[in-house]
């Protein structure tokens, strides 16, 4: 009976070498960075594909379908206004609509992205278990469904700007370069937070309240005037705020006479920068080094 | 050298159509440990799980399950294999593992190119039409676009979901349970793979889509593949697979051609 043989534990020497001399991998081997990002680039089509199905995917129970796009933002501004405009009426900035639709929309790109990214592989188990691709793929695409989110508020955000008053000038088109630069950072960040998300779903509960202190350090909501009275090293703290950074570069393309905390435009832009390529790079490290992890359990 | 120390591993292997057998999968005194959290058990308190947080010590409801206990064997290029046992004998954990989807914890495992898991439980988005899903998970495995839009057409129709009216168009979560396994092992099927290992997946679905599935399976295998299927439905092991591996408590108890290992099987299952 030579057909019927059990495996002879003396050949562990030989399956090892059998393998080498045929040029076989070990399964499952964490690929290079360079090797990582260029079957990432390969996956681009992939990317695009399921960030464009998740944002359909996401209005599908709704009656209004993709309506919520605008409606969702508009309502968040109505809200806050009413409360901040109305109720505690603060006259101290010229057009506050304006000031505070600005900085809420530019605000809710970041969280919503990390909101969504810390749920991006623990949400996708079942892909993840099924097939095998770069999972950066799977936190890149939430980045690029919500930037399309973020399209969508842009056109409410330009057309309340408008309306309360705003001239139209030149330097509106350097919201374009602001928001590639936010949504590198968004991409980092939720790179982090998704590996973060994947070890411990106890960051799911954690993160609401960590994005609430980040939006009140952002100047979202009020003057960024007020943090002139905080100590010293507090202002420079918050002043390097990436968040903050980004709305205020965008209260500046878009706004006449917007306080603002950074008085040097230069600054704002190379911190801005600065946040995108340490997110960024950072972010992409920090996901890779875990790429095996992902799944498992 | 190596050579003659591949002299029995070769005797006690099936036949194969090739002349020169290349292997695809060489699993090598694998061990798989992997962890089982037990649910709210003991020790859930919010008073236990801060302290386990300072600590750094891990919840006791977690138990180490060590369901791959040294197993090794080759599989070669245009094989077939059968991975048959009791339930929870190890089958789906070392298949999970040849697709670098599980780590071992000893040994290793070495597979030509990147073998594809083919599991019942392969999610794909239930909000969306089953076209886009297509689309969707033919990109997933690496398709290039062109090559997704010539052939999605053809998964539909393989996947036989239309059979009933328009059900491509529905969104997945419309769809029976047998449907979705369907369309999934089609989607998995439309690509050629240098391994690809099915996890039950042709117990899914009517006659004639067995039929049309055991069909696939053998092209995939023509194309020099190789094909791993764990099932507990013996007579598609039997149907599809010439070389059978059967596990038992995470240990190889046989590993030969199907009939002979299967009736091997027949008799312990009967006598216990």
């Amino acid at each position: 009976m030579a057909t019927t043989a059990l495996v002879d534990p003396d050949t562990g020497l030989t399956q090892a070498q059998l393998a080498a001399r045929h040029g076989l991998r070990v399964a499952g081997e964490r690929p290079s960075l360079v090797e990582y990002s260029r079957r990432l680039w390969a996956y681009r089509h992939f990317i695009a594909a399921y960030a464009n199905a998740k944002l359909v995917a996401s209005y599908s129970n709704a009656k209004l379908g993709q309506l919520w796009q605008v409606l969702t933002p508009l309502t968040n501004a109505a809200v806050y206004y009413l409360i901040f405009g109305v109720v505690l009426a603060q006259n101290s900035i010229p057009n506050f609509i304006a000031y505070l639709t600005t900085g809420l929309f530019i605000f809710n790109f970041t969280q919503s992205a990390v909101l969504a990214g810390t749920q991006s592989i623990s949400s996708n188990l079942g892909l993840i278990r099924a097939l095998h691709f770069p999972r950066a793929s799977l936190p890149l695409s939430t980045t690029i469904t919500q930037f399309q989110q973020l399209l969508a508020s842009m056109v409410v955000l330009v057309g309340i700007v408008l309306v309360t008053g705003e001239p139209l000038t030149w330097e509106w088109l350097l919201l374009v370069p602001a928001l590639l630069l936010q949504a590198v950072f968004n991409a980092g960040v939720v790179l982090l937070v998704a590996r973060l998300g994947a070890k411990s779903s106890d960051l799911k509960q954690v993160m609401p309240f960590i994005m609430r202190t980040w939006m009140y350090g952002s100047g979202v909501l009020y003057s960024v005037s007020l943090f002139d009275r905080l100590p010293g090293w507090a202002t420079t703290l918050v002043q390097y705020n990436p968040l903050l950074v980004y709305i205020e570069l965008a209260r500046y393309a878009l706004l006449e006479e917007a306080p603002l905390l950074n008085e040097s435009l230069t600054q704002l832009w190379l911190v801005g920068a600065g946040w995108a390529l340490v997110a960024g790079i950072g972010g992409f490290i920090y996901f890779w080094r875990g790429e095996q992890e992902y799944g498992r359990g | 050298m190596v050579e003659h120390f591949d002299a029995p591993t070769e005797a006690s292997a099936t036949m194969t159509r090739t002349q020169e057998r290349i292997p695809t999968v060489v699993v090598d005194d694998a061990h798989i440990i992997y962890r089982v959290h037990q649910g709210a058990a003991g020790g859930t308190t919010p008073v236990a799980a801060l302290r386990r947080l300072v600590k750094r010590t891990h919840a006791p409801n977690v138990r180490e399950v060590h369901a791959v206990k040294g197993i090794s064997f080759t599989a070669y290029r245009g094989e077939a294999i059968g991975l048959i046992g009791s339930n929870g004998s190890g089958k789906s954990t070392i298949l999970r593992a040849i697709a670098g989807l599980l780590p071992v914890n000893r040994g290793a495992i070495h597979t030509q190119g990147q073998p594809s898991l083919l599991g019942v439980n392969a999610a794909l988005l239930n909000d969306l039409s089953g076209e886009r899903n297509v689309v969707l998970g033919c990109l997933a495995m690496g398709m290039h676009p062109d090559d997704v839009a010539r052939q999605a057409a053809g998964i539909i129709d393989f996947s036989g979901i239309n059979e009933r009216g328009d059900f491509a168009s529905l969104p997945m979560r419309t769809y029976s349970s047998g449907m979705a396994a369907r369309l999934r092992f089609s989607i998995a099927a439309a690509k050629k793979h240098d391994v690809l290992l099915i996890d039950e997946a042709l117990a899914t679905g009517d006659k004639g889509f067995r039929k049309r599935s055991e069909q696939r399976v053998r092209e995939l295998r023509e194309g020099a593949g190789t094909v791993f299927l764990v099932s507990h439905q013996l007579s598609s092991v039997r149907d599809t697979c010439e070389r059978t591996i059967w596990l038992e408590s995470g240990v190889i108890r046989m590993d030969g051609p199907t009939d002979e290992v299967i009736r091997a099987y027949e008799a312990y299952a009967n006598s216990k």
